[in-house]
């Protein structure tokens, strides 16, 4: 398992590296922690003749929280988020979530921009940014943009960001109340049969605040606007979260694979998600 | 004298002989990083060698254009069948005695067959020119459903022997066909299966897996020209085996290869076999002049190098209706893949599947295997246990549990009723295996006092009852086995490879200072020989273990052997070493006599010497022996102090042990977790208790793999689903319990220090277990019998099928 | 592609390495350097033989360039202990039998040894969790625990002597 070769470049400034992919092109991929991209260079998935690898910039690697916002730069690595006690008292979720992601070495080495930013459906941070409603910013030849998680992802691969444009940092407001990341795997290391992040705000008995999307369902992640908004006006008890569960369910649509076909799938995720609710209400 | 006796206790203990649990002395090196494997190996001017493989997993090849690949700076050699034909190396015999192409000779019968071999300076260069090697396929109908082989619309695989109506082993009925392998009697049987009260019947399929040791298989092949010696270097559990099929292969005389085994990143069976890299490497050795490295990678290791298991076993079992068995009947259809590439011993085609009467006297058994080509990777190896022994095992207690489930009984009471009872041995099989040794019934009432097993079957019947009125979702379920392994292959006059008998050996030399070395026929891919090799021959000889170096793996220097697989070491080659030490000890009595100035039987071995008898006083140590054996000219005795043992065993070892799992199982998830692992193993004399439990840990974890997950999937075109260990299911820290171990002892009667060998066990115990566990679950809700793996959607889906979702 | 130079400092030594840009980490630790303790068992980062510690972090070697490693610290199992003076976890790793073909050790006592340097009190379930990412097919991983907790324990002790 040998990649192809390829130039690397080591920029130290955002400008430089979004100066470089533009004039590199289609023929540069951006490498962040690298355990999606060399592996698929491995089996020769991906070909690039230029690596532009982001690692020097400091820039991108902070986790800022101020004014009820949290700003992590794309950089930071699984291992950072799971660290950082300020982080943990603003959207403790991703911790929580951060940890069921692969395991121990690819966690010092995955980064949150990475994760968010390849577009595969596998990946869990996704699902996330799309319960917490977080912004992407994206630096391209023409300046910064920004772009909605919900709004994101495409299709398997396919995302927003334009290929001349690098996913600098993601921007949520700081998130109180319930939380769960709920997944369901073979083993550490494996992706999700079915995940779901889930965000409850109680107030009194009352839901103030729903928030639900699920991993690895379809090609995309999904956001569930209408089951988040069942518990968000019904309340969370036992009649709402099944339906919420069923409205959720009628959103996805698995494939088969080794974890096992569709409609075991289908059955994985409901169970997966209405326990997720249930721990992030009792944590409400 | 009590100093005397204290002072013996102490002598013995020194000695860190037969049932210590000595540290290893292998462990410095590797928690060090100075372990020595084949990819550590590197020598001037080494290129690399890499495969061109098959996409498809059924095509005719219309050419290879190789030039492009030729042109590419540092690619020294591409070779082909072609380039291999004149040497007559494009096929080679396998161990089950068919042939196997070395590179792809006008077709492809499998996804990731080797179809050429690249040569080049380094293995990035190598890689670069295996994708510039065009092949032309033209893909045929592909067979991967061992059933539809023999169908009218089958596709004919091995187009090289269609014609052949007799094989290896007998008659061929079709050329999809390989082999069919009879035992016991068919009529009685059949007629039992008739008349008997109570019959239960079931298809059980044991899927196919692959040993996925952590090294995966490589060689270095160096061809010294000027002195006509071929070495080759790599990963072997059966060094010398390699180099009589190398001698064979090449026509370089046996006397010019030297076959080492260097340090072997786990084995497990899988690197028994001879595999295209191996040959490849020394033709491009031979062909170029310098030395060239292969070592496969991992995809390349689960795809192409053995795969393990792949029996469908359609069982009947008969019994009266107070549940003592009467009658065994097997059928197994054993798919091989594209090569019949077994590694088993020549007259046992499925190896020993005659052992699948199991812990239990049954009087009549009938047992039938088919062995059918498939468009799949070639293999059958024994992983992690003695051949086909894991199947045989799993086979009998799936069929005890359903007919427990038929005759509404408890299976624990089932199997207790139809154990071989201890005053039945030495016991004759119905399928003709004589049993050296047992007493199931201790063991197994031990196992389940161990596990309070009355109160676990009261929770479980608490928890249905609770599931049923909708208080839980989970499930309990109660994994029992009792297993008999064969092991120890083998008596030479029944068991060969290749047609070199199965007996193992062990060379000593003691030095003139009192310490040793010793060297095996065998070689440790973990085991720890080093360590426990030493420890047999401390006790035998009275030197103590640490000073005792063993070696292995060198066929210049370490006697000849059949290696190590099959749990044979400590049978076989443990025997050879038990008596290459007696035969020091009756050279070292006579020495020890002329000095003592008696008669050779005045005196008497103590722990570490010579004592004359009634005069303790009066002794001389083995030391002292070693010594005088070297500076002192003794009448009629040879200078020196050494002795090789060439070790036939008059018959196998028949370990056994009693395994109990809990497992809590949700039925909605799929999800299983183990609460509980119970292992009680008698594996006769305990040589090192430590390196035993560890043993059986792994066994265990290996077992847990197997049946929750582990498979080798094709979809219906030939392609590998499970290529990589994100979907070969290797369980790690997180996913794997902790277990008790637990045991017996019962000697064998006919091994020296009555050791029966023990790696092997747990995995063969351990895959019932398991799987039991998670049938048992289910059958208060109807179910009979499911196939593992049982991974969660396949749990799931039983459940499913049960109507538990509702 | 050509080759450039690299400079790393390995176990404490500076040196350096030509390589081309798609050359692994892993590869030229063993075939350029010579430090063959960290192996390669599945190079797609699922098996954890090569870990290797790159600037206080565990790391698959075989998923990293080593023109990425670039002027960093890295320590392989060569660097944790030598034959006159152990690791505590190479000397637990004995005790307990830890290890048995030894292929995937080197990369489980670097792991353990980075697991230790952030959580010097580790449970059970810690330990479990922690490496989770180096496969191990011999021990069942039983021994492998323990010998890590044995040699928390023990760090720990000699914490309090000094």
């Amino acid at each position: 398992m040998i990649t192809g070769n390829f130039e690397y470049h080591q920029p130290s400034s955002l400008p430089e590296a979004v100066a470089l992919l533009s004039k590199l092109g289609d023929d540069a991929r951006v490498i962040a922690g690298g355990h999606s991209l060399i592996p698929s260079m491995k089996l020769r998935l991906a070909m690039p003749e230029h690596l532009i690898d982001l690692q020097g910039i400091g820039e991108l690697k902070n986790i800022q929280i101020s004014g009820g916002e949290v700003r992590i730069g794309a950089m930071t690595t699984q291992a950072e988020l799971i660290a950082s006690e300020a982080l943990y008292k603003s959207a403790p979720i991703i911790r929580e979530t951060a940890l069921q992601i692969a395991d121990p070495q690819v966690r010092y080495m995955g980064t949150i921009g990475g994760n968010v930013a390849n577009g595969d459906p596998g990946n869990d941070m996704p699902a996330l940014m799309q319960c917490l409603d977080a912004n992407f910013v994206l630096q391209g030849p023409d300046g910064e943009r920004v772009v909605k998680a919900r709004e994101f992802y495409e299709a398997a691969y396919f995302t927003a960001r334009d290929d001349l444009e690098i996913l600098s940092e993601i921007r949520f407001s700081e998130c109180s109340g319930g939380f769960a990341y709920g997944k369901q795997k073979r083993k550490i290391g494996d992706y999700a049969t079915a995940a779901a992040a889930v965000l409850l705000t109680k107030d009194g008995n009352n839901c103030s605040h729903a928030s639900i999307a699920l991993t690895n369902l379809a090609d995309t992640p999904l956001y569930c606007e209408e089951a988040s908004a069942m518990l968000q006006n019904g309340g969370v008890n036992d009649e709402n979260i099944a339906a919420a569960v069923t409205s959720a369910m009628a959103q996805i649509e698995p494939v088969d694979d080794n974890r096992g076909p569709a409609e075991f799938k289908k059955h994985a995720a409901s169970i997966v998600l209405a326990s997720a609710i249930r721990d992030a209400w009792a944590r409400a | 004298m009590s100093a005397t006796a204290e002072s013996v206790q102490d002598r013995k203990a020194a000695l860190k002989g037969l049932g210590t649990s000595r540290k290893r002395v292998e462990d410095a090196r590797f928690t060090q990083g100075k372990g020595n494997y084949v990819d550590d190996i590197k020598l001037p001017g080494m290129l690399f060698g890499d495969f061109v493989r098959s996409q498809h997993a059924h095509a005719r090849v219309k050419s290879i254009d190789t030039s492009k690949a030729m042109e590419l700076p540092g690619v020294v050699a591409v070779l082909t069948a072609a380039d291999l034909e004149p040497l007559n190396l494009h096929w080679m015999p396998t161990l089950a005695g068919d042939k196997q192409m070395v590179l792809a000779d006008g077709k492809v019968l499998f996804q990731g067959q080797e179809v050429a071999f690249v040569v080049a300076e380094d293995r990035y260069i190598a890689a670069d020119a295996v994708d510039l090697v065009k092949v032309d396929y033209e893909e045929l109908p592909v067979l991967v459903d061992p059933f539809k082989a023999e169908l009218s619309d089958a596709p004919i695989l091995r187009e090289d022997i269609k014609d052949e109506t007799e094989g290896a082993h007998g008659a061929r009925r079709h050329p999809n066909h390989i082999f069919t392998w009879e035992q016991g009697d068919q009529a009685a049987t059949e007629a039992i299966m008739k008349e008997a009260p109570v019959v239960a019947e079931e298809m059980v399929y044991y899927h196919r897996t692959h040993p996925c040791p952590m090294e995966t298989c490589g060689s270095v092949a160096s061809m010294d020209k000027v002195n006509g010696k071929l070495t080759l270097w790599g990963t072997f559990q059966a060094p010398h085996v390699v180099r009589t099929v190398a001698s064979l292969l090449s026509g370089i005389a046996e006397h010019n290869i030297r076959v080492v085994s260097p340090d072997i990143g786990g084995g497990f069976g899988n690197k028994v076999g001879v595999y295209p890299g191996y040959v490849c490497s020394i033709v491009a050795s031979i062909v170029t002049g310098v030395p060239v490295k292969w070592v496969e990678d991992r995809m390349e290791n689960l795809s192409a190098t053995a795969f393990a298991r792949d029996y469908h076993m359609n069982g009947k079992i008969a019994a009266t209706e107070d549940g003592k068995i009467l009658g065994l009947w097997c059928h197994t259809t054993a798919d091989h893949g594209a090569f019949d590439a077994c590694a088993d011993p020549t007259k046992y085609p499925a190896g020993f599947m005659n052992i699948c009467t199991g812990s239990y006297d049954i009087p009549t058994a009938y047992l039938a295997v088919d062995g059918i080509y498939t468009n799949k990777a070639p293999g059958g190896v024994a992983y992690r246990c003695s051949f086909r022994v894991t199947e045989a095992a799993y086979f009998i207690e799936r069929m005890i549990e359903v007919l427990a489930i038929k005759l509404n009984m408890d299976a624990a009471e089932l199997r207790a009723k139809n154990f071989i009872r201890k005053e039945q041995f030495p016991y004759q099989s119905a399928l003709g295996w004589e049993y050296d040794s047992g007493d199931y019934h201790t063991a197994w009432n031990k196992a389940l006092e161990a596990v309070d097993y009355k109160g676990l079957r009261a929770e479980q019947a608490q928890q249905v009852n609770d599931f049923k009125a909708g208080k839980t979702r989970k499930l309990m379920g109660i994994g029992l086995c009792h297993f008999t392994e064969i092991v120890g292959a083998g008596p030479v006059k029944n068991c060969d490879i290749l047609g070199m008998g199965m007996f193992d050996s062990c060379e000593i030399r003691i030095h003139p200072t009192g310490s040793a070395l010793a060297r095996l026929g065998t070689i440790s891919q973990g085991q720890g020989h080093a360590t426990t090799f030493a420890q047999i021959l401390a006790t035998e000889i009275g030197i103590s273990a640490d000073e005792i170096t063993i070696e292995e793996g060198d066929t210049d220097t370490a006697p000849y052997g059949l290696g190590t697989y099959g749990s044979r070491s400590t049978p076989v080659a443990g025997a050879a070493t038990a008596m290459a030490g007696r035969k020091i000890r009756a050279k070292a009595q006579m020495i020890a006599a002329y000095l003592l100035e008696v008669h050779d039987n005045d005196i008497e071995w103590e722990v570490d010497r010579f004592v004359v008898k009634g005069a303790p006083e009066r002794f001389k140590t083995m030391k002292e022996i070693a010594f005088a054996s070297y500076n002192q000219a003794i009448p009629g005795v040879e200078p020196g102090l050494e002795a090789v043992s060439y070790y036939d065993p008059p018959n196998m070892t028949y370990p056994f042990g009693a395994y109990i799992c809990v497992m809590d199982i949700d039925v909605d998830t799929g999800v299983s977790d183990v609460r509980k692992f119970y292992a009680l193993d008698d594996c006769g004399t305990r040589i090192n208790p430590m390196i035993i439990e560890g043993q059986v840990h792994g066994g265990l974890t290996e077992a847990l793999a197997i049946a929750m997950g582990q498979e080798i999937a094709y979809d219906e075109l030939g392609n590998v689903k499970t290529g990589t260990l994100m979907d070969f299911f290797i369980p790690t820290s997180w996913e794997t319990p902790n277990y008790q171990t637990d045991f017996t002892e019962t000697p064998s009667p006919h091994h020296p220090i009555g050791a029966k060998g023990v790696g092997e066990s747990p995995n063969v115990g351990g895959v019932p277990a398991f799987s039991n566990a998670i049938n048992d679950a289910f059958r208060a809700f109807g179910l009979t019998h499911t196939n593992m793996p049982h991974d969660h959607w396949r749990v799931w889906k039983t459940a499913n099928d049960l109507g538990l979702h509702g | 592609m050509s080759k450039q130079t690299i400079t790393l400092n390995v176990n404490g030594k500076s040196v350096a390495a030509e390589a081309e840009s798609r050359e692994l980490l892993i590869h030229v630790l063993r075939e350029q350097l010579e430090i063959t303790g960290p192996h390669i068992g599945c190079e797609t980062s699922h098996c954890g033989a090569c870990t290797v510690d790159i600037d206080g972090m565990s790391v698959k070697s075989c998923t990293v360039f080593a023109v990425q490693a670039q002027g960093k610290e890295i320590t392989t199992i060569e660097g944790l202990g030598n034959p006159d003076k152990l690791h505590v976890l190479q000397e637990k790793f004995r005790e307990h039998h830890g290890l048995q073909c030894g292929y995937c050790t080197p990369g489980m006592i670097t792991r353990a040894h980075r697991l230790l340097e952030e959580n010097p009190n580790p449970t059970e379930e810690d330990v479990r969790f922690g490496i989770a990412g180096n496969l191990c097919r011999c021990t069942g991983y039983q021994n492998i625990v323990k010998a890590v907790l044995a040699a928390a324990e023990e760090l720990k002790q000699g914490e309090n002597v000094a």
